[in-house]
């Protein structure tokens, strides 16, 4: 299908573009920026006046629950939520039963992700076996299946030696780890940030020395391999200090911080509400804005959505027996363009963020240049809209932003040249 | 709109006991003189008044206690209810769904009132979001995070003892960390306004913060002691050995136990106060407890009182304008 | 006042004969105007048994539609009244609920000789078969009029508007 988007803003932070312009695609592929190519002749147009055109965003970690929880969520539902919030590019964590680390788990993610076909779906692989922390991964066949890195998700290796190893030997497979950062024995069995909150209400709590310690030790690792490695989800001051510093040192390392922890902090607990149980916890005030900095200095170069979509019944328990995770796809684009209205940051820094930035980290392009692979989000910056469990399309409505109010909201997505979303105007 | 105080109705009478975390003085004040009344009930030859005649009140125990449930089940046969205890395997873990579903079943057999008591922080919470309107819930200890009746029996213990709480210092030693009734027993004394309320225990057993709540730190016994009017022991569980948590009972004994030569340095009239069970020779020594400065065992039998007044209060409201009341959610 | 107060007395002490020394017999004053009555009775009769009091919140019949009373005051009764010969006070006999109630409440302390009701004041709307063995004075209403004592000091009988 030829289309040509007419009259957009289009934003590609990677080419530096900022400018109102037109974008025509045929193939798959951006053929011509501007004046209409000879001889192309649309088959659809997209009136794109008033509207931000920009790539498809790409979220590092969407957990799609399939296979084993599709109680919870299918692929086939979380990429047709993510088209709907104009996310091309999902990466999904090895943390799924079977564990992520043959390549036949891989491959049926792969396979369900195209049947869907609303999104392009990316797999990271297990670092160790079962994600026990005990024996590596086979990472060249994870890597050969299609996996763009390793990665132990939230279950800690304990032992030093084996993260060692596991690091040595994925930096020989030229395979990035994504790290999540938490000290098993001081995290054990917490479930808010140690803090004003837990000690009010009584919570176990997750000190933050838990990430940065655990930070420490893996930077000092990453030094030692070379491996190139990523955090995840970070939530503490603190440990975005110390990778501003290891960045400043030299060492490649890399970032990302969840949308919500942006915006919510301990306090936001309220009296146990359990919406607002996320891993890492939702630390402090200080916390929040040291993230900001950290975000605003490129420290920290990725925003992801971090989405856990959950059943009712896991959030209907008692806060520190809820299930920790937010359905997130849906308010990923909206939370980033109220840090741009918050002036945290620029709008193509804050497009950056959620295209270019985490597709280097995967190893891919996020960029609109003639002869790109056309996936695209066109926005509208000033629709306003309230995210509500009956206008949520993720399985899971577990949401802290349910009845919030948001500015911008996703008119179209593209993926590879198809219109896989639109609203019906 | 989650905001909103969850135990106080439309009216800003108190609908639910959960914590006694933002109630006012005077709602604490009202509870104690109502307690106040019904002391006298025990004397009676018949001892029962028929206040809650008609109402049923399901005691909802997710974790053992003996104590706790047998006053609250007292409380409320004196108040003349009609009283059902259920006893969830605590050993079985109780998913969420099948938890609601329970009190759904309870509520469809018209019960009035949930005494609960639970092991996670934030189950009364999680129970009085989902009843009905007309059902009232009562925590009973819920993990780390409050009980609010042992809290106010203590207070009304304090109260009859001391004649105002404004000038009292009031030292509670021990497992502060992991103790729901300290947590509520701090709520109340500073919302009843004491000057010095400290708090005594080694840096593993005290949460980092604990300041914010308005209490003063002691790692040392007799420097917390000093001058107090009211001592209160907090029990302490033997599995606070592993952890790393202390050494040994005989060395928490030696720094933290209390024997009446560490009673010394507070005021001559002083209250040693205990929620129980004790464990003799581990926080407090026999000769404390069973000694005339011991008020513990008048803590049980006020007790009885304490809760008889919440029941009644609870459930005694005036009636709810229905309306208005969803008009402020 | 004072001279309804020594009639009442006088009337108690007819009541009780020869039979019963009054000196003897237990007096019950009904929270608040009751007990402010009592007092004076309880002074002119020479009662040696201290004054007993009554807070019958705890036994109302209106419970669950007004809700629990929050001025309520501790009873102060002896522990046991079995046998005894209880004078029960109270400022106003209307519909009888009080009484009904007070003498639940009575009886969970035991179960006394007799019961003799001595009240200030009587007036119509008598909802239970309940009447005053002694009354100071019997009062006409009219349709939107109701009594009020205050007191104790001085203590007084009012006939005011109903709001």
């Amino acid at each position: 299908m030829k289309i040509s988007i007419l009259g957009g803003r289009l934003i590609d932070p990677a080419n530096g573009l900022d400018q109102i312009t037109d974008v025509h695609i045929a193939a798959g592929k951006i053929i011509g920026l501007g004046n209409t190519p000879a001889g192309f002749e649309a088959g659809q147009c997209i009136n794109a006046n008033g509207q931000i055109v920009c790539p498809g965003l790409v979220d590092l970690r969407a957990c799609l629950r399939e296979p084993s929880q599709e109680y919870k969520a299918t692929i086939a539902s979380e990429t047709c939520a993510a088209a709907k919030s104009g996310i091309t590019t999902l990466v999904c964590p090895p943390d799924t039963d079977p564990v992520a680390d043959t390549p036949a788990v891989v491959d049926l993610i792969h396979h369900r992700s195209m049947q869907a076909g609303f999104a392009r779906v990316l797999s990271l692989g297990a670092l160790t076996q079962n994600l026990e922390g005990k024996q590596l991964a086979e990472m060249g066949a994870l890597k050969a299946a299609g996996c763009v890195g390793v990665s132990n998700a939230h279950t800690a290796v304990k032992n030093t030696q084996v993260m060692r190893r596991a690091m040595e030997y994925a930096s020989s497979q030229d395979l990035p780890v994504f790290l999540h950062a938490e000290d098993p024995s001081l995290a054990n069995g917490g479930c808010a940030h140690e803090g004003a909150v837990s000690v009010r209400l009584g919570l176990p709590g997750i000190p933050e020395i838990a990430e940065s310690i655990a930070v420490a030790r893996e930077l000092q690792l990453i030094e030692q391999t070379g491996v190139r490695a990523h955090f995840c989800q970070l939530s503490s001051e603190r440990a975005v200090k110390m990778i501003a510093r290891a960045q400043h040192d030299g060492l490649s390392v890399t970032a990302d911080v969840a949308a919500h922890q942006l915006f919510l902090t301990e306090m936001d607990i309220g009296y146990f509400d359990s919406q607002c149980h996320v891993r890492p916890p939702l630390r402090t005030q200080r916390d929040r804005d040291g993230l900001r900095t950290a975000l605003k200095r490129g420290t920290v170069s990725s925003i992801c959505s971090d989405h856990q979509p959950h059943d009712t019944a896991a959030k209907l328990a008692p806060f520190p027996s809820s299930a920790p995770g937010i359905s997130a796809l849906e308010t990923l684009l909206p939370l980033v363009l109220r840090l741009v209205d918050e002036d945290v940051l620029s709008l193509p820094e804050a497009i950056a963020c959620l295209t270019c930035h985490p597709a280097q980290i995967v190893g891919m392009g996020s960029h609109l240049a003639v002869g790109d692979c056309a996936d695209v989000c066109i926005f509208d910056p000033e629709q306003y809209w309230e995210l509500t469990t009956e206008n949520m399309v993720s399985q899971g409505h577990n949401s802290p932003f349910l009845g919030w109010e948001f500015k911008g909201r996703v008119t179209h997505t593209l993926l590879a040249g198809h219109i896989v979303f639109s609203t019906k105007t | 709109m989650r905001r909103r105080n969850l135990q106080l109705d439309a009216q800003g009478h108190l609908r639910h006991l959960l914590t006694i975390e933002g109630l006012k003085r005077q709602q604490i004040v009202d509870i104690l003189d109502t307690a106040e009344s019904f002391i006298t009930v025990g004397d009676q030859q018949v001892r029962k008044v028929p206040l809650l005649r008609g109402k049923t009140v399901v005691n909802l125990f997710f974790e053992a206690s003996t104590r706790t449930l047998t006053t609250f089940e007292l409380a409320a046969k004196r108040l003349s209810a009609d009283v059902l205890k259920i006893n969830i395997n605590t050993s079985a873990t109780v998913k969420g769904e099948s938890l609601l579903d329970m009190l759904q079943n309870l509520e469809a057999m018209q019960c009035d009132m949930f005494v609960v008591r639970h092991g996670d922080s934030g189950a009364a919470h999680l129970i009085a979001q989902h009843v009905a309107p007309h059902i009232s819930v009562i925590n009973a200890g819920d993990g780390r995070h409050a009980h609010p009746t042992q809290a106010l029996l203590d207070m009304f213990t304090i109260r009859r003892h001391k004649s105002e709480f404004a000038p009292l210092t009031v030292a509670i030693v021990g497992d502060i960390m992991h103790s729901r009734v300290a947590r509520s027993q701090i709520h109340a004394l500073t919302t009843l306004g004491i000057s010095d309320l400290r708090v005594v225990a080694p840096k593993t057993l005290i949460p980092t913060q604990v300041e914010g709540l308005g209490v003063h730190v002691y790692h040392n016994m007799k420097e917390g002691l000093h001058d107090a009017d009211v001592v209160i022991m907090l029990r302490l569980q033997k599995e606070r050995m592993q952890g790393a948590l202390l050494p040994s009972e005989q060395e928490y004994f030696q720094d933290y136990g209390l024997t009446n030569e560490k009673l010394a340095v507070a005021k001559p009239n002083v209250l040693v106060m205990h929620p129980g069970p004790i464990n003799r020779g581990v926080e407090i020594d026999s000769e404390v407890a069973d000694g005339p400065r011991s008020v513990i065992l008048e803590q049980v039998s006020n007790g009885i009182a304490v809760r008889m007044a919440v029941m009644s209060m609870v459930l005694g409201r005036p009636p709810i304008n229905t309306e208005s009341e969803g008009a402020a959610q | 006042m004072q001279q309804l107060i020594t009639q009442m007395a006088e009337e108690l002490r007819h009541k009780f004969g020869s039979n019963v020394t009054i000196e003897d017999a237990l007096m019950i004053g009904i929270h608040t105007g009751g007990v402010w009555v009592a007092e004076r009775l309880h002074q002119a009769l020479g009662i040696r048994q201290p004054l007993a009091q009554l807070d019958i919140s705890f036994y109302r019949d209106d419970f669950s539609r007004i809700g629990m009373n929050p001025q309520v005051k501790p009873s102060q009764l002896p522990t046991s009244v079995d046998e005894a010969h209880i004078i029960l006070v109270d400022d106003v006999l209307h519909t009888g609920r009080t009484i009904r109630a007070a003498l639940n409440e009575i009886f969970d302390y035991g179960r006394p000789a007799t019961v003799t009701l001595a009240v200030l004041g009587e007036r119509s709307g008598r909802e239970l078969p309940i009447q005053a063995d002694v009354v100071g004075t019997h009062i006409q209403l009219g349709e939107h009029e109701h009594v009020k004592l205050t007191g104790p000091e001085p203590l007084r009988l009012e006939v005011v508007e109903t709001p």
